[in-house]
């Protein structure tokens, strides 16, 4: 029952996630190319691109209400469905969702309506900041949302109190520039440009196909190919920086991404590959299956990755759990990894200890107090722990992580070659010449890619963080509302009928937008 | 004073003045709730919709930041009564979903379910969204029935903090007659206003009359159920959370005492009440058009505000426990840390000029 009330809660969330991430990203990156277009209108008053940036415009607000009728369940299903989470983390937790809602929400939506509904309300200038300030609004509100995502991958800046039983904040700082919180913020939103970007090519590609619109669409490609391959380029490199990260702070995740069971100095990286299934952790020595049917691997290049070392030590799912082998964390500080059995006790010490430690308060005992505090902080690293029933538990879910992160990858490299070719093809005009038309075509189905790749990258962030909410300090079964599996049934399906109906009525409206044309 | 103290309550203060600010923009919600019986005619109903859709964001943010403020200031609250009140606010939440996509649906080509079918979205936000919110926000004072345990943290097989005892989750507010009065005020108060705001533009023609007479009716609902709230409010008994050992007990008239021992409160009541009457007065005199409907509006966030405050000053629990009243929230033993507490005192310093450019927003689009 409560496994069924965890499990349902879980897909209650990541479907609203999946389905808050289907629009967002386009608006992130959108609201860019829209403020460039109409910087062009205000520069040279060519009315051209007035109605070049209206036609991108309606599709933005398109989008724009769907993020936001996704994104307010999200933040109402902490409360609703991830309760104890929002009270053991939610002094730190919820701080970035109050700023977000201060600063960036309002930035977004009051100056949206002025883009939106203001051109002959407000002079020429006032409309061109208002644009900018609906971009930037909206990738504010992509900041503290990622900080707070960040924080539960990588948790800084907090202390424990046995008092209220809740992690409390010590240092903002620390959380707002942590450098996984800068590396995802920078990987997630540039992830945003590339999409909006490949989405403008497709539309404008569609367009040359059926012979109208050539002007916007040409100058659109221009806008979108450079505008596509310099996040690109930011994407790649934010992203080689989340592999560091990920091998620093969530080691396990990393394993999963690679299907890496043992691990080994040297490590390759594998290019393309099909996962063994019949693969186990902890196998009996000598019964070792191999992890993959098939598979082509860069040598060395996953160490170099890991450590920034090609020899050095990437540690696989069983080493994991078995511990024993010297690790670098993200603070520098060098030691032999625990193996499982000995987190799962430190683990269940802080949590009596944390019992006792009640127990002591309200009998007034304040030695037992000071006791039960020094074991609890002694051990709380662990904290989570102690939740974990087996070792298998602490593997996140291999295959998944695995194809997602290599889907990522491989749709990742396919972008740059799809930017360049368009860039190149538009500047020289050969865009319309019949030997290029499968150019074109091939920009139309990039739009479907663009949107797996995305989704499969927070398939690797977020099933890879599992079974953690917040990493070692607490577990999703920890985490979730009592309010029993079938209330939360009856919510998902309701969810998953709303979502998909808005859905699919959303791309009705954008198809028949993007026929009609500017 | 010490700071943990203050900044307990003045973070209480702006989440209530929050809330006040969103009672005020409700108004949006009162124009939707127009869509069927009052708009009649294609014109009418599209002069609804254009009106509410210039501001609909901001009332929406405005919910959303509230929630936002709960979290961060007041996060036992936010996981008891969300995690608690599963289908109230559950069914809150899809009573705005609906809302956020219709206005740009529903004129839309290929929008598959047809302009209708937004119009009731819209329609179903501004009655029943306003109703629910006054039932939510009704349980600040009349309480539901869960336990707060935070040592449940250590117990590996249920783990949880906070739970509600029985299986209506929050369904079981809408049994309770002062939570549906409170709906009905709200209701009320928002389709006043909606009305009112129509009455103030001159490009709306003769609906501009139809809903001048409107207010009529819809305003003396709304005071009377208001006065009703208030008095049941002021002569129920509430809970009173000694500060010095946390210990909770029951006091007749506890929020009429608040009033009273904490007079800034009364006072801002008083001048908010007053302030909506003269409004109402001169739209019944026929007097003002233009500006009625910001008079009853500042005097709406006034008196909401001070209601809201009344819930959890003068160490009052700002939500009581039916079950047992020692888990009763006050601002005490559900607030954050200090720490958290002065950072977000911090980024508050931004909030004048947040509501500057909204300001600036809503004269250009009006």
């Amino acid at each position: 029952m409560y496994e069924n009330l965890v499990e349902l809660s879980r897909w209650q969330f990541a479907v609203t996630a999946m389905y808050h991430w289907l629009f967002v990203p386009l608006t992130l990156g959108l609201g860019f190319i829209i403020a460039f277009m109409e910087t062009k209108y205000y520069r040279t008053g060519d009315e051209f691109w007035k109605r070049t940036t209206k036609f991108w415009m309606k599709l933005f607000a398109i989008n724009f209400a769907v993020g936001i009728a996704t994104g307010i369940i999200l933040e109402f299903e902490f409360g609703t469905n991830w309760s104890n989470y929002s009270w053991f983390v939610g002094d730190i937790f919820g701080a970035p969702l109050a700023i977000e809602g201060i600063f960036a929400f309002f930035m977004e939506s009051t100056f949206f309506a002025i883009m939106y509904f203001g051109w002959e309300k407000v002079s020429k200038k006032a409309h061109l900041v208002s644009t900018w300030l609906t971009a930037i609004g909206t990738n504010l509100s992509a900041l503290w949302i990622l900080t707070a995502n960040a924080w539960m991958q990588y948790p800084v800046g907090m202390a424990f109190n046995p008092e209220t039983a809740r992690n409390e904040m010590v240092d903002f700082w620390s959380i707002l520039l942590s450098p996984v919180a800068i590396n995802k913020f920078l990987h997630a939103v540039t992830n945003g440009y590339v999409l909006a970007a490949v989405v403008v090519i497709a539309v404008s590609a569609w367009f040359i196909l059926k012979q109208r619109e050539q002007e916007l669409a040409r100058k659109s490609i221009k806008v979108a190919s450079i505008f596509g391959l310099a996040s690109l380029i930011v994407l790649i490199g934010t992203g080689d920086g989340s592999a560091y990260n990920v091998a620093k702070v969530q080691p396990m995740k990393l394993a999963a991404m690679e299907g890496l069971y043992d691990g080994q100095e040297g490590a390759p990286l594998v290019a393309f590959g099909i996962l063994n299934p019949d693969k186990e952790i902890l196998e009996e020595e000598g019964e070792e299956e191999d992890p993959y049917l098939f598979d082509i691997s860069f040598p060395k290049v996953l160490s170099f990755l890991a450590t920034r070392d090609f020899n050095g030590f990437v540690p696989g799912v069983n080493d994991i759990i078995e511990g024993g082998y010297e690790f670098t964390d993200m603070e520098g500080n060098t030691y032999i990894e625990p193996s499982f059995e000995v987190k799962k006790e430190m683990g269940s010490k802080a949590v009596n200890a944390l019992a006792s430690f009640q127990t002591a308060k309200e009998s007034g005992n304040q030695a037992a107090m000071d006791s039960a505090r020094a074991v609890l902080d002694e051990n709380f690293k662990y904290f989570g722990y102690h939740y974990v029933e087996e070792a298998e538990d602490l593997v996140p879910n291999v295959p998944l992580v695995f194809y997602a992160f290599h889907i990522m990858v491989t749709l990742g490299m396919f972008f740059i070659v799809l930017f360049i070719a368009f860039w190149i093809l538009e500047r020289k005009n050969l865009l319309e010449k019949k030997k290029f038309r499968w150019v074109l075509w091939i920009g139309i189905i990039s739009v479907p890619l663009v949107y797996i790749c995305s989704q499969s990258g927070w398939i690797v962030a977020e099933v890879g963080r599992q079974p953690w909410t917040i990493q070692n300090l607490l577990t999703t079964n920890a985490s979730v509302s009592g309010v029993g599996s079938g209330n939360v049934l009856t919510t998902l399906i309701l969810f998953i009928v709303l979502f998909t109906t808005m859905l699919i009525a959303e791309l009705s409206i954008m198809f028949k937008q993007i026929k009609k044309g500017a | 004073m010490d700071a943990l103290y203050f900044l307990q309550h003045y973070w209480w203060a702006l989440v209530s003045l929050l809330g006040a600010l969103l009672v005020f923009l409700l108004f949006v919600q009162g124009l939707q709730g127009l869509i069927f019986n009052v708009a009649s005619s294609q014109q009418e109903k599209d002069h609804v919709v254009k009106y509410a859709g210039h501001k609909w964001e901001i009332t929406f943010t405005t919910l959303v930041t509230f929630g936002g403020a709960a979290f961060a200031s007041f996060p036992l609250f936010y996981s008891t009564s969300f995690g608690g009140a599963y289908w109230l606010w559950i069914a809150i939440l899809f009573c705005f979903v609906i809302q956020a996509v219709s206005f740009e649906f529903r004129n839309d080509a290929g929008n598959i379910l047809g302009a209708k079918t937004y119009e009731t979205f819209l329609f179903i936000n501004g009655a029943l969204g306003t109703f629910l919110l006054g039932v939510a926000v009704a349980t600040l004072f009349s309480g539901g029935a869960f336990t707060v345990n935070k040592g449940a943290i250590t117990d590996v097989s249920a783990p949880v903090i906070s739970q509600w005892t029985n299986g209506w989750h929050g369904l079981d507010a809408l049994a309770n007659p002062f939570n549906l009065l409170l709906g009905v005020v709200v209701f009320a108060a928002a389709r006043t206003l909606g009305l009112l705001y129509l009455c103030t533009k001159e490009d709306i023609g003769d609906f501009k009359e139809k809903c001048q007479k409107r207010v009529y009716i819809t305003s003396i609902i709304f005071v009377v159920t208001f006065v009703a709230f208030v008095l049941w409010l002021m002569l129920r008994s509430g809970l009173s959370v000694d500060p010095a050992t946390g210990i909770i007990s029951e006091e007749p008239y506890k929020y009429l005492h608040n009033m009273i021992q904490v007079w800034p409160l009364a006072a801002i009541f008083l001048i908010g009440v007053v302030l909506v009457l003269l409004g109402l007065g001169r739209h019944f005199l026929g007097k003002g058009l233009s500006k009625n409907f910001y008079i009853v509006g500042g005097g709406t966030v006034l008196a909401v505000f001070a209601l809201l405050l009344c819930a959890g000053f003068n160490n009052t629990s700002f939500f009581p426990s039916t079950i047992d009243i020692q888990d009763s929230l006050t601002l005490y033993n559900a607030s954050s840390s200090l720490f958290t507490l002065k950072v977000m005192a911090i980024v508050s310093i931004a909030i004048p000029f947040v509501i500057a450019y909204i300001v600036w927003a809503w004269r250009k689009l009006r």
